[in-house]
């Protein structure tokens, strides 16, 4: 009865205790500016990888009218072009000794009908410095020479594959080396479109995949009326977001319709990079695949922004280290080759260093440009030594000096001792040193399986190459033991046997 | 066996039945069990060869096990963020529902001509995991052995204790309760939706002492606000 008492205030006890020892995970969203994740996806507080440099308005640059919603941002050289969107023009500005300058107001381009553009969005250059804009409202993609003299327009495709009925209003375009046009059109969803040079248009390539549930599909298919049928949004691929063409001419594209649940499986891909096939060839070698922020809470008190980041623009560097803008929450992610997040900045707000509106991102070398649709703002970041290191340390392990490597991450350690990847990369430099021991602790302290077990395999090796002796002595030690107990059973079995048959001797 | 053996043997065994004798030779006893599981569990209770303190050895043994393994497994087996583990709570979420279970099973097969009696219940399952501790114990020490793409040994050893504590658990309430294996899979079955219900009222019942207390507490400041 005592113990029956006992069990039960035990499971009393338990039951108390338990609300007790939940803990909350919290995002951390408000409070902190520059950082980076934990293994764990936990926001890591870590020094400034990027201050703000300058921030550019209307007003700095002297304009008589002032930029209205611009929409795009595009760099040629220490060109800067703006398409101000308002007012439909662009404004081409060159940078001389980190100061911007506006060069000229592209508003028509000579010789077009119409002259003038009607709500452009999007502008492009290609090596001979004709320039390529998205006129979106006259439904073109009209091209100029530097001199702004019109070249020629691509139109609506008249291929069948093309939907006729809609308007075309092109609103993204990117030119690659050898003046292919690749451009997103509104209401258009198969992909990108591709023109060749000569202005044919060549297809789509990268569509998204239509993505729905099974569950959806029972619901829409079986279970509900002709009427609600009627009511309900058809299954029709994302159109892309914004595009990006980098140096070896691969696409980078951002996505911002997507199912939330999706994101952390990676089926979203909110990010890509497309081959000439269409084929994404993203490395991801993170655990989280990059998607800007990867824990989001639905509507918390404090903050008028909720759900998962939406990358409206991306830009990639000359090290292959991509950065995409997220305009949730007026933040700035930037990812090395391998998918990893070197460190994301930004707030919302109206300050120099936050963004209401960010559209669009620009890199002028590794200083970024920041584009505020609402604040009609331009912000540039310069990096600061912390961010600067991170760099180095990527190059040199990229060159193969990992010792050098292995240096400059420990000055990137001293600055933030939170950051994974100065574990790793000192851990693969103290691999090529032979320092096996070493590198495990490192790699374990950035949670890395791979490294870890790597090192791990040598280390063991090395081990057993040192102790051998104790190991054979050991299993010797544990044979002889087995063998001479053996031994005295058997002599202990027949001592009682003989004792035994003494006894039936006396008796029998 | 001669005489002089033979009574010598009887002291041994008697020796045995009392004290911390036979809570040693019931805890081996557990070793029996895994490996003789028909005749061990029909054993257990009717012929008194477990205990209550083996049985609650085995049951703080395999609550050790389980936060030992969370804490001390090499991470490349085991990704537990380890900041935030909270070893009392991880104890109880796996305690409370085994106690809950066993209470379940005990009400259920009462009704169904269960032989078993809680005691008996409980002394079963918990030398049912038996196996989790032989195998998972040593498990800890092995992972700090293997390089990640062994990992299979590992995880093999793992899910063969879990099979095997599964095995025992329906061998044990077959012969506990003296059901054949069919009765024994519905009332598992009725055992984990009867544990949900205990739960449910278990709930039900804090939140209704919660309110209660709430209610008389504000009585009290009512009250204490108007005398003043």
């Amino acid at each position: 009865m005592k113990k029956r008492l006992q069990l039960f205030l035990f499971a009393v006890a338990f039951v108390l205790i338990l609300p007790l020892c939940a803990g909350a995970i919290t995002d951390g969203t408000n409070s902190v500016y520059t950082y980076n994740f934990d293994y764990w996806g936990e926001i890591m507080e870590s020094p400034d990888a990027y201050r703000v440099e300058e921030t550019i308005t209307s007003a700095s640059l002297g304009l008589d009218v002032a930029m209205e919603s611009p929409q795009s941002l595009y760099v040629q050289g220490n060109k800067l072009y703006i398409v101000d969107r308002g007012n439909n023009r662009i404004l081409e500005m060159s940078r001389q000794n980190g100061k911007f300058s506006v060069d000229r107001i592209i508003d028509r381009a000579i010789g077009a009908e119409p002259e003038t553009f009607n709500n452009p969005n999007d502008i492009s250059a290609d090596q001979e410095g004709n320039l390529y804009v998205a006129d979106t409202n006259n439904n073109r993609i009209i091209v100029m020479d530097s001199q702004m003299n019109y070249i020629k327009s691509y139109i609506k495709p008249t291929d069948t594959t093309f939907d006729q009925s809609t308007d075309f209003l092109p609103t993204k375009i990117v030119v690659d080396s050898a003046g292919r046009v690749f451009a997103l059109a509104t209401n258009v969803n198969k992909g990108l479109i591709k023109y060749e040079p000569d202005g044919t248009f060549a297809g789509f390539i990268g569509a998204n995949k239509v993505s729905y549930n099974m569950w959806d599909y029972i619901w829409k298919k079986f279970l509900s009326t002709k009427e609600q049928r009627a009511q309900q949004a058809s299954f029709v691929p994302t159109e892309y977001r914004n595009i990006y063409i980098d140096e070896d001419g691969f696409i980078y594209a951002t996505n911002t319709t997507f199912n939330e649940g999706e994101l952390l499986g990676d089926a979203a891909r909110p990010i890509r990079r497309l081959n000439s096939l269409g084929d994404d060839i993203l490395i991801k070698n993170d655990r989280y695949p990059p998607i800007g922020d990867v824990y989001w809470e639905e509507g918390l008190p404090d903050n008028n922004y909720h759900g998962p980041s939406r990358l409206y623009d991306i830009t990639v560097m000359e090290n292959d280290i991509y950065v995409a803008v997220d305009r949730m929450r007026g933040r700035v992610f930037g990812y090395d080759p391998q998918g990893i997040l070197l460190w994301a900045f930004g707030t919302r707000g109206n300050t120099g260093n936050s963004f209401n509106g960010a559209v669009s991102i620009e890199h002028m070398g590794t200083d970024l440009i920041v584009l505020d649709e609402y604040a009609a703002r331009l912000t540039v970041f310069r990096t600061t030594e912390y961010g600067q290191l991170i760099y180095k340390a990527n190059e040199q392990y990229l060159q193969g000096a990992y010792e050098a490597s292995a240096a400059t991450w420990k000055e990137v350690q001293k600055l933030n001792a939170n950051y994974n990847l100065a574990y790793i990369g000192i851990g693969r430099a103290q691999m090529q040193q032979d320092d096996f021991e070493g590198a495990m602790e490192n790699f374990k302290k950035a949670y890395n399986r791979t490294n870890y077990s790597k090192a791990y395999r040598y280390y063991r090796q090395q081990w057993m190459e040192k102790n051998i002796h104790w190991v054979v002595i050991g299993v010797l030690a544990v044979v002889i033991f087995f063998v001479v107990r053996g031994m005295i059973r058997k002599t202990r079995w027949e001592v009682n046997e003989h004792d035994r048959s003494k006894l039936f001797k006396q008796h029998g | 066996m001669t005489e002089a053996n033979f009574s010598s043997s009887m002291d041994k065994t008697s020796r045995l039945q009392t004290g911390f004798g036979r809570y040693i030779v019931s805890l081996k006893y557990a070793l029996h069990v895994i490996t003789h599981p028909f005749d061990g569990f029909w054993d257990l209770s009717r012929e008194k060869k477990g205990t209550m303190a083996a049985a609650h050895t085995i049951f703080i043994l395999f609550l050790l096990t389980y936060v030992l393994k969370l804490m001390y497994t090499n991470f490349q087996f085991i990704m537990v963020p380890i900041q935030y583990i909270n070893v009392y709570q991880r104890m109880a979420s796996l305690a409370l529902p085994f106690l809950v279970l066993c209470l379940a099973n005990w009400a259920l097969t009462t009704l169904f001509d269960g032989k078993g009696r809680f005691r008996d219940i409980y002394m079963g399952m918990c030398y049912a995991l038996t196996p989790y501790v032989l195998i998972q114990l040593p498990c800890i020490l092995l992972s700090h052995m293997l390089a990640y793409d062994e990992a299979d040994f590992y995880s093999v050893l793992i899910s063969f204790s879990e099979i095997w504590c599964a095995f025992l658990v329906f061998v044990a309430l077959m012969e506990i309760h003296d059901f054949g294996p069919g009765k024994t899979m519905i009332s598992i079955v009725a055992t984990v939706i009867g544990a949900m219900v205990i739960l449910f009222l278990v709930m039900v019942f804090f939140s209704l002492l919660s309110d209660a207390f709430a209610f008389f507490a504000s009585l009290y400041k009512e009250i204490r606000f108007r005398l003043n």
